[in-house]
Protein backbone atom coordinates (compact mmCIF):
# COMPACT_ATOMS: atom_id res chain seq x y z
CA UNK A 1 0.00 0.00 0.00
CA UNK A 2 2.67 2.45 1.22
CA UNK A 3 4.93 1.31 -2.12
CA UNK A 4 2.11 1.99 -3.91
CA UNK A 5 1.32 5.42 -2.59
CA UNK A 6 4.69 7.18 -2.87
CA UNK A 7 5.26 7.21 -6.34
CA UNK A 8 1.38 8.37 -7.10
CA UNK A 9 1.63 11.51 -4.47
CA UNK A 10 4.91 12.34 -6.27
CA UNK A 11 3.23 12.04 -9.68
CA UNK A 12 0.25 13.68 -7.92
CA UNK A 13 3.07 16.79 -6.63
CA UNK A 14 4.22 16.68 -10.36
CA UNK A 15 1.04 17.05 -11.66
CA UNK A 16 -0.47 19.98 -8.96
CA UNK A 17 3.16 21.96 -9.77
CA UNK A 18 2.46 21.20 -13.72
CA UNK A 19 -1.36 22.35 -13.51
CA UNK A 20 -0.78 25.32 -11.76
CA UNK A 21 2.59 26.17 -13.95
CA UNK A 22 0.03 25.99 -16.95
CA UNK A 23 -2.95 27.84 -14.96
CA UNK A 24 -0.37 30.87 -14.29
CA UNK A 25 0.84 30.89 -17.97
CA UNK A 26 -2.46 30.60 -19.25
CA UNK A 27 -3.95 33.82 -17.24
CA UNK A 28 -1.43 35.76 -17.98
CA UNK A 29 -1.95 35.04 -21.37
CA UNK A 30 -5.22 35.83 -20.61
CA UNK A 31 -4.84 39.08 -18.58
CA UNK A 32 -2.89 39.90 -22.10
CA UNK A 33 -5.30 39.11 -24.34
CA UNK A 34 -8.12 41.07 -21.99
CA UNK A 35 -6.22 44.19 -21.15
CA UNK A 36 -5.47 44.28 -25.09
CA UNK A 37 -9.07 44.07 -25.96
CA UNK A 38 -9.77 46.97 -22.89
CA UNK A 39 -7.35 49.21 -25.08
CA UNK A 40 -8.75 48.98 -28.61
CA UNK A 41 -12.29 49.05 -27.46
CA UNK A 42 -12.16 53.24 -27.81
CA UNK A 43 -11.93 53.66 -32.04
CA UNK A 44 -9.33 56.01 -33.18
CA UNK A 45 -10.40 59.74 -34.44
CA UNK A 46 -9.91 58.91 -38.17
CA UNK A 47 -12.15 55.11 -38.33
CA UNK A 48 -15.68 55.82 -39.14
CA UNK A 49 -18.08 52.45 -38.59
CA UNK A 50 -20.34 51.76 -41.17
CA UNK A 51 -24.12 52.70 -41.00
CA UNK A 52 -25.90 51.17 -38.48
CA UNK A 53 -23.44 50.20 -36.34
CA UNK A 54 -23.48 49.64 -32.79
CA UNK A 55 -22.31 51.37 -29.84
CA UNK A 56 -18.68 50.75 -29.87
CA UNK A 57 -18.63 48.88 -26.22
CA UNK A 58 -21.60 46.32 -27.98
CA UNK A 59 -20.08 46.44 -31.63
CA UNK A 60 -16.89 44.40 -30.43
CA UNK A 61 -18.91 42.10 -29.15
CA UNK A 62 -21.39 41.65 -32.00
CA UNK A 63 -19.29 41.68 -34.75
CA UNK A 64 -17.60 38.90 -35.90
CA UNK A 65 -15.38 39.89 -38.40
CA UNK A 66 -16.60 38.55 -41.29
CA UNK A 67 -16.31 41.10 -43.90
CA UNK A 68 -19.53 40.47 -45.51
CA UNK A 69 -20.56 44.47 -44.82
CA UNK A 70 -17.35 45.12 -46.81
CA UNK A 71 -18.09 42.65 -49.64
CA UNK A 72 -21.62 44.37 -50.08
CA UNK A 73 -20.57 47.64 -50.34
CA UNK A 74 -20.99 48.57 -53.85
CA UNK A 75 -18.25 51.73 -52.96
CA UNK A 76 -15.62 49.50 -51.82
CA UNK A 77 -14.88 52.08 -49.14
CA UNK A 78 -14.78 49.40 -46.06
CA UNK A 79 -12.24 47.58 -44.57
CA UNK A 80 -11.22 45.56 -41.67
CA UNK A 81 -9.02 46.30 -39.30
CA UNK A 82 -5.37 45.05 -39.48
CA UNK A 83 -3.61 43.40 -36.38
CA UNK A 84 -1.30 46.40 -36.31
CA UNK A 85 -4.15 49.23 -36.37
CA UNK A 86 -5.33 50.53 -33.21
CA UNK A 87 -8.80 49.11 -33.03
CA UNK A 88 -10.70 45.70 -32.48
CA UNK A 89 -8.68 43.33 -35.01
CA UNK A 90 -10.82 42.06 -37.77
CA UNK A 91 -13.74 45.08 -37.48
CA UNK A 92 -15.10 47.09 -40.03
CA UNK A 93 -14.19 50.76 -40.83
CA UNK A 94 -13.54 53.64 -43.36
CA UNK A 95 -11.49 56.57 -43.59
CA UNK A 96 -13.79 59.31 -45.07
CA UNK A 97 -10.66 61.66 -45.86
CA UNK A 98 -9.57 58.07 -48.58
CA UNK A 99 -13.57 57.42 -49.57
CA UNK A 100 -16.46 58.59 -47.58
CA UNK A 101 -19.95 56.31 -47.52
CA UNK A 102 -22.22 57.13 -50.56
CA UNK A 103 -25.20 56.91 -48.18
CA UNK A 104 -26.93 54.34 -50.32
CA UNK A 105 -30.39 53.86 -50.44
CA UNK A 106 -30.65 50.54 -49.74
CA UNK A 107 -28.34 49.83 -47.12
CA UNK A 108 -26.42 46.78 -48.47
CA UNK A 109 -24.14 46.85 -46.08
CA UNK A 110 -26.22 46.56 -42.92
CA UNK A 111 -28.35 43.73 -45.13
CA UNK A 112 -25.29 41.76 -45.48
CA UNK A 113 -24.53 42.04 -41.68
CA UNK A 114 -25.27 38.17 -40.55
CA UNK A 115 -25.25 39.18 -36.65
CA UNK A 116 -26.64 42.73 -36.42
CA UNK A 117 -23.35 44.49 -35.57
CA UNK A 118 -24.87 46.81 -38.52
CA UNK A 119 -28.50 46.78 -37.10
CA UNK A 120 -30.97 45.58 -38.99
CA UNK A 121 -33.53 48.34 -38.08
CA UNK A 122 -32.05 51.04 -39.73
CA UNK A 123 -34.00 51.05 -42.37
CA UNK A 124 -33.48 54.63 -43.63
CA UNK A 125 -29.84 55.78 -44.06
CA UNK A 126 -30.70 59.57 -43.73
CA UNK A 127 -31.42 58.07 -39.84
CA UNK A 128 -27.63 56.98 -39.60
CA UNK A 129 -25.09 57.94 -37.32
CA UNK A 130 -21.92 57.20 -38.52
CA UNK A 131 -20.22 60.32 -36.72
CA UNK A 132 -20.58 63.68 -36.48
CA UNK A 133 -18.68 66.43 -39.00
CA UNK A 134 -17.03 69.12 -36.85
CA UNK A 135 -15.66 72.44 -38.50
CA UNK A 136 -12.08 71.87 -36.48
CA UNK A 137 -10.08 74.72 -38.03
CA UNK A 138 -11.51 78.02 -38.21
CA UNK A 139 -8.66 79.01 -39.28
CA UNK A 140 -8.27 77.42 -42.51
CA UNK A 141 -11.43 76.63 -43.49
CA UNK A 142 -11.70 78.89 -46.75
CA UNK A 143 -15.18 80.28 -45.80
CA UNK A 144 -14.24 81.51 -42.40
CA UNK A 145 -11.75 83.82 -44.54
CA UNK A 146 -14.41 85.16 -46.08
CA UNK A 147 -14.82 83.31 -49.62
CA UNK A 148 -17.26 81.36 -51.04
CA UNK A 149 -16.15 77.74 -51.01
CA UNK A 150 -19.11 76.79 -49.72
CA UNK A 151 -18.18 72.83 -50.68
CA UNK A 152 -18.66 71.02 -47.74
CA UNK A 153 -22.35 72.24 -47.75
CA UNK A 154 -23.27 71.73 -51.44
CA UNK A 155 -21.55 67.82 -51.02
CA UNK A 156 -23.55 67.18 -48.45
CA UNK A 157 -26.48 64.04 -49.14
CA UNK A 158 -28.11 65.97 -46.39
CA UNK A 159 -28.00 69.73 -47.43
CA UNK A 160 -29.63 72.64 -45.45
CA UNK A 161 -30.32 70.33 -42.55
CA UNK A 162 -27.02 68.81 -41.77
CA UNK A 163 -25.10 71.90 -43.10
CA UNK A 164 -26.36 75.26 -43.29
CA UNK A 165 -24.59 78.18 -43.76
CA UNK A 166 -24.78 80.88 -41.65
CA UNK A 167 -24.31 84.49 -42.37
CA UNK A 168 -22.15 86.62 -40.00
CA UNK A 169 -20.71 90.20 -40.79
CA UNK A 170 -17.25 90.06 -42.02
CA UNK A 171 -15.86 92.44 -39.58
CA UNK A 172 -12.87 92.74 -41.05
CA UNK A 173 -14.22 94.18 -44.67
CA UNK A 174 -16.88 95.70 -42.51
CA UNK A 175 -18.61 95.19 -45.34
CA UNK A 176 -19.06 91.76 -46.44
CA UNK A 177 -20.84 88.31 -45.16
CA UNK A 178 -19.16 85.37 -44.03
CA UNK A 179 -21.03 82.11 -45.14
CA UNK A 180 -20.11 80.21 -41.64
CA UNK A 181 -20.59 76.19 -42.13
CA UNK A 182 -22.46 74.94 -39.46
CA UNK A 183 -23.34 71.06 -38.87
CA UNK A 184 -26.09 70.01 -36.84
CA UNK A 185 -25.87 66.78 -35.29
CA UNK A 186 -29.52 65.62 -35.75
CA UNK A 187 -29.22 65.72 -39.19
CA UNK A 188 -25.48 64.97 -39.96
CA UNK A 189 -25.17 60.92 -40.88
CA UNK A 190 -21.32 61.18 -40.54
CA UNK A 191 -20.98 59.90 -44.31
CA UNK A 192 -17.85 62.05 -44.39
CA UNK A 193 -18.72 63.07 -47.86
CA UNK A 194 -17.93 66.84 -46.34
CA UNK A 195 -14.87 66.22 -44.99
CA UNK A 196 -13.34 64.18 -48.39
CA UNK A 197 -14.42 67.01 -50.40
CA UNK A 198 -12.86 69.96 -48.49
CA UNK A 199 -10.43 71.54 -50.50
CA UNK A 200 -8.13 72.71 -48.03
CA UNK A 201 -4.51 70.72 -47.44
CA UNK A 202 -6.28 68.71 -44.48
CA UNK A 203 -9.49 69.18 -44.40
CA UNK A 204 -10.84 71.54 -42.10
CA UNK A 205 -14.18 70.20 -41.89
CA UNK A 206 -13.94 66.52 -40.30
CA UNK A 207 -16.17 63.64 -39.31
CA UNK A 208 -14.93 61.86 -35.93
CA UNK A 209 -16.92 58.94 -34.02
CA UNK A 210 -19.98 60.71 -32.14
CA UNK A 211 -18.50 59.64 -28.78
CA UNK A 212 -15.65 61.97 -29.50
CA UNK A 213 -17.40 64.55 -31.59
CA UNK A 214 -20.59 65.15 -29.47
CA UNK A 215 -21.13 66.69 -25.98
CA UNK A 216 -23.49 66.27 -23.40
CA UNK A 217 -25.28 68.79 -21.59
CA UNK A 218 -25.52 68.00 -17.86
CA UNK A 219 -28.86 66.12 -17.20
CA UNK A 220 -30.63 68.79 -14.63
CA UNK A 221 -29.80 71.74 -17.53
CA UNK A 222 -33.33 72.84 -18.84
CA UNK A 223 -33.32 75.25 -21.56
CA UNK A 224 -35.56 77.86 -21.28
CA UNK A 225 -37.11 78.49 -24.64
CA UNK A 226 -37.20 74.60 -25.48
CA UNK A 227 -39.68 74.22 -22.09
CA UNK A 228 -41.73 76.89 -22.98
CA UNK A 229 -42.20 75.69 -26.52
CA UNK A 230 -43.17 72.36 -24.46
CA UNK A 231 -45.19 73.94 -22.48
CA UNK A 232 -47.14 76.13 -24.93
CA UNK A 233 -46.04 76.27 -28.49
CA UNK A 234 -47.10 79.83 -29.53
CA UNK A 235 -45.59 81.58 -26.88
CA UNK A 236 -42.75 79.84 -26.91
CA UNK A 237 -41.74 80.95 -30.74
CA UNK A 238 -42.77 84.27 -30.21
CA UNK A 239 -40.41 84.95 -26.92
CA UNK A 240 -37.85 82.39 -28.75
CA UNK A 241 -37.05 83.16 -32.51
CA UNK A 242 -37.87 86.90 -33.11
CA UNK A 243 -34.84 88.50 -31.54
CA UNK A 244 -32.93 85.85 -33.38
CA UNK A 245 -34.02 86.56 -36.65
CA UNK A 246 -34.22 90.43 -35.42
CA UNK A 247 -30.29 90.25 -34.94
CA UNK A 248 -29.19 88.41 -38.10
CA UNK A 249 -31.19 91.14 -39.65
CA UNK A 250 -28.70 93.54 -37.78
CA UNK A 251 -25.73 91.59 -39.14
CA UNK A 252 -26.64 91.39 -43.15
CA UNK B 1 11.62 -6.87 -37.10
CA UNK B 2 14.71 -5.21 -36.61
CA UNK B 3 14.61 -4.25 -40.26
CA UNK B 4 11.20 -3.25 -40.21
CA UNK B 5 12.01 -0.80 -37.14
CA UNK B 6 15.16 0.73 -38.52
CA UNK B 7 13.51 1.58 -42.46
CA UNK B 8 10.23 2.92 -40.21
CA UNK B 9 12.10 4.97 -37.92
CA UNK B 10 14.11 6.87 -40.78
CA UNK B 11 11.21 7.86 -42.32
CA UNK B 12 7.56 6.54 -41.61
CA UNK B 13 5.25 5.26 -44.61
CA UNK B 14 8.25 3.56 -46.34
CA UNK B 15 6.50 0.14 -45.58
CA UNK B 16 3.18 1.16 -46.96
CA UNK B 17 4.54 2.74 -50.51
CA UNK B 18 6.07 -0.99 -50.36
CA UNK B 19 2.89 -2.48 -49.99
CA UNK B 20 0.49 -0.61 -51.38
CA UNK B 21 2.23 2.26 -54.32
CA UNK B 22 2.55 6.06 -53.50
CA UNK B 23 -0.64 6.85 -54.11
CA UNK B 24 -3.02 4.62 -51.77
CA UNK B 25 -0.18 5.92 -49.66
CA UNK B 26 -0.83 9.64 -49.65
CA UNK B 27 -4.70 8.99 -50.54
CA UNK B 28 -6.21 10.67 -47.63
CA UNK B 29 -3.09 13.40 -47.56
CA UNK B 30 -3.96 14.01 -50.66
CA UNK B 31 -7.32 14.66 -50.18
CA UNK B 32 -7.17 16.61 -46.97
CA UNK B 33 -4.57 19.00 -48.94
CA UNK B 34 -7.01 19.40 -52.05
CA UNK B 35 -9.63 20.62 -49.26
CA UNK B 36 -7.39 23.09 -47.63
CA UNK B 37 -6.49 24.63 -50.62
CA UNK B 38 -9.60 24.23 -52.39
CA UNK B 39 -11.58 25.76 -49.17
CA UNK B 40 -8.90 28.89 -49.31
CA UNK B 41 -9.51 29.23 -53.07
CA UNK B 42 -12.99 29.23 -53.52
CA UNK B 43 -12.62 32.08 -50.46
CA UNK B 44 -10.14 33.90 -52.74
CA UNK B 45 -11.31 33.63 -56.32
CA UNK B 46 -14.15 36.51 -55.45
CA UNK B 47 -11.34 39.04 -54.16
CA UNK B 48 -8.72 37.90 -56.77
CA UNK B 49 -11.18 37.37 -60.22
CA UNK B 50 -14.33 38.67 -59.13
CA UNK B 51 -15.90 35.46 -59.01
CA UNK B 52 -18.11 35.38 -55.82
CA UNK B 53 -18.79 32.01 -54.98
CA UNK B 54 -18.09 32.14 -51.12
CA UNK B 55 -18.34 35.75 -49.44
CA UNK B 56 -16.96 36.24 -46.02
CA UNK B 57 -14.23 33.97 -43.90
CA UNK B 58 -14.08 31.33 -41.59
CA UNK B 59 -15.89 33.46 -38.97
CA UNK B 60 -18.82 34.01 -41.48
CA UNK B 61 -19.47 33.02 -44.74
CA UNK B 62 -21.90 32.71 -47.28
CA UNK B 63 -21.96 30.73 -50.26
CA UNK B 64 -23.68 31.67 -53.63
CA UNK B 65 -25.79 34.29 -51.45
CA UNK B 66 -27.57 31.07 -50.34
CA UNK B 67 -25.67 29.25 -47.66
CA UNK B 68 -24.63 30.82 -44.54
CA UNK B 69 -21.94 29.18 -42.37
CA UNK B 70 -20.79 30.55 -39.03
CA UNK B 71 -18.14 29.67 -36.60
CA UNK B 72 -20.11 28.48 -33.46
CA UNK B 73 -17.13 29.65 -31.73
CA UNK B 74 -16.64 32.67 -32.20
CA UNK B 75 -20.67 32.85 -31.62
CA UNK B 76 -20.30 31.56 -28.47
CA UNK B 77 -17.97 34.01 -27.35
CA UNK B 78 -20.13 36.78 -28.83
CA UNK B 79 -22.79 35.28 -26.12
CA UNK B 80 -20.82 35.77 -23.37
CA UNK B 81 -20.01 39.21 -24.32
CA UNK B 82 -23.97 39.44 -24.12
CA UNK B 83 -24.84 39.95 -27.85
CA UNK B 84 -27.39 37.85 -29.29
CA UNK B 85 -26.97 37.51 -33.36
CA UNK B 86 -29.42 37.60 -36.11
CA UNK B 87 -31.55 35.15 -37.54
CA UNK B 88 -28.76 34.13 -40.46
CA UNK B 89 -25.56 34.42 -37.90
CA UNK B 90 -27.94 31.06 -35.90
CA UNK B 91 -28.30 29.64 -38.70
CA UNK B 92 -25.42 29.35 -39.59
CA UNK B 93 -24.24 28.17 -36.55
CA UNK B 94 -27.50 25.23 -36.57
CA UNK B 95 -25.90 23.94 -40.38
CA UNK B 96 -22.06 23.68 -39.47
CA UNK B 97 -22.15 22.02 -36.13
CA UNK B 98 -24.68 19.49 -37.34
CA UNK B 99 -21.79 19.33 -40.14
CA UNK B 100 -19.40 18.40 -38.18
CA UNK B 101 -20.75 16.19 -35.99
CA UNK B 102 -21.46 14.14 -38.83
CA UNK B 103 -17.95 14.42 -39.99
CA UNK B 104 -15.93 14.82 -36.60
CA UNK B 105 -14.92 17.75 -34.93
CA UNK B 106 -12.00 18.28 -35.31
CA UNK B 107 -12.06 17.26 -39.07
CA UNK B 108 -11.97 21.15 -39.26
CA UNK B 109 -8.54 21.46 -38.29
CA UNK B 110 -7.46 18.61 -40.81
CA UNK B 111 -9.44 19.55 -43.64
CA UNK B 112 -10.29 23.20 -43.60
CA UNK B 113 -8.24 24.99 -41.29
CA UNK B 114 -5.09 26.93 -43.15
CA UNK B 115 -3.08 27.22 -39.83
CA UNK B 116 -2.57 23.19 -40.46
CA UNK B 117 -1.25 24.09 -43.46
CA UNK B 118 1.19 25.45 -41.24
CA UNK B 119 1.80 23.89 -38.29
CA UNK B 120 1.70 20.49 -40.33
CA UNK B 121 4.73 22.28 -42.17
CA UNK B 122 7.16 23.46 -39.85
CA UNK B 123 6.37 19.68 -38.24
CA UNK B 124 7.36 17.99 -41.88
CA UNK B 125 10.53 20.66 -41.36
CA UNK B 126 11.03 19.37 -37.72
CA UNK B 127 11.54 16.20 -39.03
CA UNK B 128 13.55 16.65 -42.23
CA UNK B 129 16.47 19.22 -39.92
CA UNK B 130 16.35 15.86 -37.17
CA UNK B 131 15.07 18.37 -34.48
CA UNK B 132 14.94 16.52 -31.66
CA UNK B 133 14.67 18.24 -28.39
CA UNK B 134 10.39 19.35 -27.57
CA UNK B 135 9.11 21.65 -24.53
CA UNK B 136 6.49 19.99 -21.89
CA UNK B 137 2.71 21.62 -22.03
CA UNK B 138 0.53 19.45 -21.47
CA UNK B 139 -1.96 18.44 -24.26
CA UNK B 140 -5.20 19.38 -22.22
CA UNK B 141 -3.56 22.92 -21.95
CA UNK B 142 -5.53 23.87 -24.96
CA UNK B 143 -8.85 23.59 -22.73
CA UNK B 144 -7.17 26.36 -20.32
CA UNK B 145 -6.90 28.29 -23.26
CA UNK B 146 -10.62 27.68 -24.00
CA UNK B 147 -11.55 28.59 -20.85
CA UNK B 148 -9.34 31.70 -20.97
CA UNK B 149 -11.20 32.97 -24.29
CA UNK B 150 -14.66 32.26 -22.82
CA UNK B 151 -13.83 33.96 -19.51
CA UNK B 152 -11.94 36.99 -21.40
CA UNK B 153 -14.96 37.27 -23.35
CA UNK B 154 -17.62 37.86 -20.70
CA UNK B 155 -15.28 39.93 -18.34
CA UNK B 156 -14.38 42.13 -21.45
CA UNK B 157 -17.64 42.15 -23.02
CA UNK B 158 -15.82 42.01 -26.39
CA UNK B 159 -14.71 38.86 -28.80
CA UNK B 160 -11.40 39.08 -27.37
CA UNK B 161 -9.36 36.44 -28.59
CA UNK B 162 -10.40 37.42 -32.34
CA UNK B 163 -7.63 40.29 -31.61
CA UNK B 164 -4.93 37.47 -31.57
CA UNK B 165 -6.68 34.67 -32.95
CA UNK B 166 -3.84 32.93 -35.81
CA UNK B 167 -6.38 30.91 -36.84
CA UNK B 168 -8.94 33.82 -38.19
CA UNK B 169 -5.92 36.32 -38.66
CA UNK B 170 -4.66 34.01 -41.29
CA UNK B 171 -7.74 33.05 -43.31
CA UNK B 172 -8.62 36.83 -43.32
CA UNK B 173 -5.73 38.18 -43.30
CA UNK B 174 -5.06 35.71 -46.65
CA UNK B 175 -8.50 37.02 -48.17
CA UNK B 176 -8.92 40.72 -46.88
CA UNK B 177 -4.96 41.25 -46.70
CA UNK B 178 -3.17 40.43 -44.15
CA UNK B 179 -1.10 43.45 -42.36
CA UNK B 180 1.12 42.01 -39.62
CA UNK B 181 -0.61 39.62 -38.89
CA UNK B 182 2.12 37.69 -40.86
CA UNK B 183 4.20 38.34 -37.43
CA UNK B 184 1.95 36.12 -35.71
CA UNK B 185 1.90 33.49 -38.23
CA UNK B 186 5.61 33.22 -38.16
CA UNK B 187 5.39 32.85 -34.48
CA UNK B 188 3.02 29.42 -34.85
CA UNK B 189 5.63 28.26 -37.32
CA UNK B 190 8.89 29.10 -35.64
CA UNK B 191 7.15 27.71 -31.51
CA UNK B 192 6.35 24.42 -33.88
CA UNK B 193 9.43 24.22 -35.47
CA UNK B 194 11.69 24.98 -32.91
CA UNK B 195 10.27 25.12 -29.63
CA UNK B 196 7.47 22.23 -29.08
CA UNK B 197 6.77 19.22 -31.26
CA UNK B 198 2.61 19.74 -32.60
CA UNK B 199 2.95 22.85 -29.75
CA UNK B 200 0.26 24.72 -31.55
CA UNK B 201 -2.44 23.06 -33.04
CA UNK B 202 -1.51 19.63 -30.72
CA UNK B 203 -1.60 21.49 -26.84
CA UNK B 204 -2.87 25.03 -26.97
CA UNK B 205 -5.13 26.07 -29.85
CA UNK B 206 -8.46 27.12 -28.34
CA UNK B 207 -10.58 26.92 -31.78
CA UNK B 208 -9.04 23.35 -32.07
CA UNK B 209 -9.56 22.35 -28.48
CA UNK B 210 -13.45 23.67 -29.27
CA UNK B 211 -13.85 21.86 -32.65
CA UNK B 212 -12.40 18.56 -29.83
CA UNK B 213 -15.80 18.75 -28.03
CA UNK B 214 -18.18 18.45 -30.45
CA UNK B 215 -15.80 15.80 -31.76
CA UNK B 216 -16.93 13.84 -28.81
CA UNK B 217 -19.62 13.16 -29.98
CA UNK B 218 -19.45 13.16 -33.67
CA UNK B 219 -20.14 10.13 -36.41
CA UNK B 220 -17.34 9.51 -38.37
CA UNK B 221 -14.49 8.30 -37.01
CA UNK B 222 -11.67 5.62 -37.61
CA UNK B 223 -12.10 2.00 -37.06
CA UNK B 224 -9.40 -0.50 -36.39
CA UNK B 225 -11.07 -3.54 -38.37
CA UNK B 226 -8.12 -5.59 -38.83
CA UNK B 227 -5.95 -4.39 -35.76
CA UNK B 228 -4.45 -7.50 -34.62
CA UNK B 229 -2.48 -7.16 -38.28
CA UNK B 230 -0.28 -4.31 -36.18
CA UNK B 231 3.04 -5.19 -36.32
CA UNK B 232 4.09 -2.61 -33.99
CA UNK B 233 6.17 -0.68 -36.91
CA UNK B 234 4.60 2.55 -34.98
CA UNK B 235 4.43 4.37 -38.24
CA UNK B 236 0.63 5.55 -37.23
CA UNK B 237 1.97 7.15 -33.99
CA UNK B 238 4.96 8.89 -36.01
CA UNK B 239 2.35 10.45 -38.50
CA UNK B 240 -1.21 11.04 -36.06
CA UNK B 241 -0.66 14.78 -35.12
CA UNK B 242 -2.38 13.52 -31.69
CA UNK B 243 -0.52 10.07 -31.25
CA UNK B 244 -1.95 9.56 -27.51
CA UNK B 245 -5.47 8.67 -29.44
CA UNK B 246 -4.39 5.54 -31.29
CA UNK B 247 -2.72 3.98 -28.20
CA UNK B 248 -6.53 2.85 -26.53
CA UNK B 249 -8.21 1.82 -29.64
CA UNK B 250 -4.82 -0.43 -31.29
CA UNK B 251 -4.02 -2.18 -28.10
CA UNK B 252 -7.48 -2.85 -26.70
CA UNK B 253 -6.59 -1.34 -23.46
CA UNK B 254 -9.00 -1.55 -20.93
CA UNK B 255 -11.02 -3.18 -23.58
CA UNK B 256 -11.27 -0.33 -25.68
CA UNK B 257 -13.14 -1.28 -28.39
CA UNK B 258 -11.91 -1.15 -32.61
CA UNK B 259 -12.68 2.75 -32.61
CA UNK B 260 -11.11 6.00 -32.79
CA UNK B 261 -13.81 7.53 -29.85
CA UNK B 262 -11.03 10.40 -28.63
CA UNK B 263 -12.27 13.59 -29.70
CA UNK B 264 -9.16 15.13 -30.60
CA UNK B 265 -8.33 12.61 -33.02
CA UNK B 266 -8.66 15.03 -35.96
CA UNK B 267 -9.96 12.25 -38.88
CA UNK B 268 -7.22 12.88 -40.87
CA UNK B 269 -6.84 9.46 -42.22
CA UNK B 270 -3.44 9.94 -42.41
CA UNK B 271 -3.15 6.68 -40.22
CA UNK B 272 -5.19 4.98 -42.93
CA UNK B 273 -2.82 5.81 -45.56
CA UNK B 274 0.66 4.70 -43.42
CA UNK B 275 -0.27 1.73 -42.11
CA UNK B 276 0.69 -1.33 -44.17
CA UNK B 277 -1.24 -3.78 -43.11
CA UNK B 278 -4.41 -1.91 -43.68
CA UNK B 279 -5.42 -1.49 -39.44
CA UNK B 280 -7.34 1.44 -39.96
CA UNK B 281 -10.05 2.69 -41.81
CA UNK B 282 -12.90 5.42 -41.88
CA UNK B 283 -16.15 4.02 -40.16
CA UNK B 284 -18.78 5.18 -37.62
CA UNK B 285 -18.19 5.44 -33.69
CA UNK B 286 -20.77 2.21 -33.53
CA UNK B 287 -17.98 0.66 -35.66
CA UNK B 288 -17.30 -1.97 -32.57
CA UNK B 289 -16.93 -5.09 -34.62
CA UNK B 290 -13.20 -6.32 -35.29
CA UNK B 291 -12.91 -8.20 -38.84
CA UNK B 292 -11.46 -12.28 -37.64
CA UNK B 293 -11.61 -13.82 -34.37
CA UNK B 294 -9.90 -11.66 -31.54
CA UNK B 295 -10.19 -12.00 -28.18
CA UNK B 296 -11.66 -8.67 -26.77
CA UNK B 297 -10.04 -8.86 -23.56
CA UNK B 298 -6.58 -7.59 -25.49
CA UNK B 299 -4.30 -8.49 -22.90
CA UNK B 300 -2.23 -10.34 -25.02
CA UNK B 301 -1.65 -7.54 -27.71
CA UNK B 302 -0.80 -5.13 -25.00
CA UNK B 303 1.39 -7.37 -22.86
CA UNK B 304 4.25 -7.92 -24.71
CA UNK B 305 5.02 -3.61 -24.23
S1 LIG C 1 -24.19 52.90 -47.14
FE1 LIG C 1 -23.37 52.21 -49.09
S2 LIG C 1 -21.44 53.34 -49.35
FE2 LIG C 1 -22.03 53.52 -47.21
S3 LIG C 1 -20.92 51.84 -46.25
FE3 LIG C 1 -22.95 51.09 -46.69
S4 LIG C 1 -22.77 50.11 -48.65
FE4 LIG C 1 -20.95 51.38 -48.40
S1 LIG D 1 -21.00 42.17 -41.69
FE1 LIG D 1 -21.46 42.60 -39.54
S2 LIG D 1 -20.43 40.97 -38.38
FE2 LIG D 1 -19.54 40.99 -40.43
S3 LIG D 1 -17.76 42.31 -40.29
FE3 LIG D 1 -19.46 43.60 -40.97
S4 LIG D 1 -20.29 44.44 -39.08
FE4 LIG D 1 -19.02 42.70 -38.50
S1 LIG E 1 -20.76 64.10 -42.66
FE1 LIG E 1 -20.75 66.04 -43.74
S2 LIG E 1 -21.58 65.58 -45.73
FE2 LIG E 1 -22.13 63.85 -44.38
S3 LIG E 1 -24.11 64.35 -43.56
FE3 LIG E 1 -22.63 65.14 -42.12
S4 LIG E 1 -22.30 67.23 -42.73
FE4 LIG E 1 -23.29 66.23 -44.44
S1 LIG F 1 -5.75 23.19 -33.68
FE1 LIG F 1 -6.36 25.26 -34.18
S2 LIG F 1 -4.83 26.04 -35.60
FE2 LIG F 1 -4.58 23.81 -35.48
S3 LIG F 1 -5.74 23.06 -37.18
FE3 LIG F 1 -7.11 23.03 -35.41
S4 LIG F 1 -8.17 25.02 -35.43
FE4 LIG F 1 -6.43 25.15 -36.82
S1 LIG G 1 -5.63 8.76 -35.32
FE1 LIG G 1 -5.36 8.83 -37.53
S2 LIG G 1 -7.03 10.15 -38.25
FE2 LIG G 1 -6.83 10.47 -36.06
S3 LIG G 1 -5.49 12.24 -35.89
FE3 LIG G 1 -4.21 10.40 -35.73
S4 LIG G 1 -3.50 10.02 -37.84
FE4 LIG G 1 -5.24 11.43 -37.95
Amino acid sequence: MDNENKPSAAARRQFLADTARMACGVGLLGLGVGLYARHAKALPPAAIRPPGALPETEFSAACIRCGLCVRDCPFDILHLAKPEEPMSTGTPYFVARQLPCEMCEDIPCVKACPTGALDHSLKDINKSKMGLAVLVDQETCLNFLGLRCDICYRVCPVIDKAITLDRQVNVRTGRHTHFIPVVHSDHCTGCGKCEKACPTEVASIKVFPLYMAKGQLSSHYRLGWVEKEKAGGSLGSAGCRAPVQHARGHEI
Amino acid sequence: MNATLKTSATRPGVEAIAAKGWLAAHKWLFLRRSSQVGILLLFLVGPWFGIWIVKGNLNFSYTLNFLPLTDPYVILQSLLARQVPEKLALIGVTIVVLFYLLVGGRAYCSWVCPVNLLTDFAYWLRVRLGLKGSAHISRPTRYWMLGMTLVAAAVTGSIAWEMVNPVSMMHRGLIFGLGLAWAVLLAVFLFDLFVMRHGWCGHLCPVGAFYSLIGRYTLTRIKLPAREACNDCMDCFAVCPEPQVIRPALKAIDGTPPVILESNCTNCGRCIDVCSKDVFAFGTRFNKVVNSVEPVTGVPQAAPK
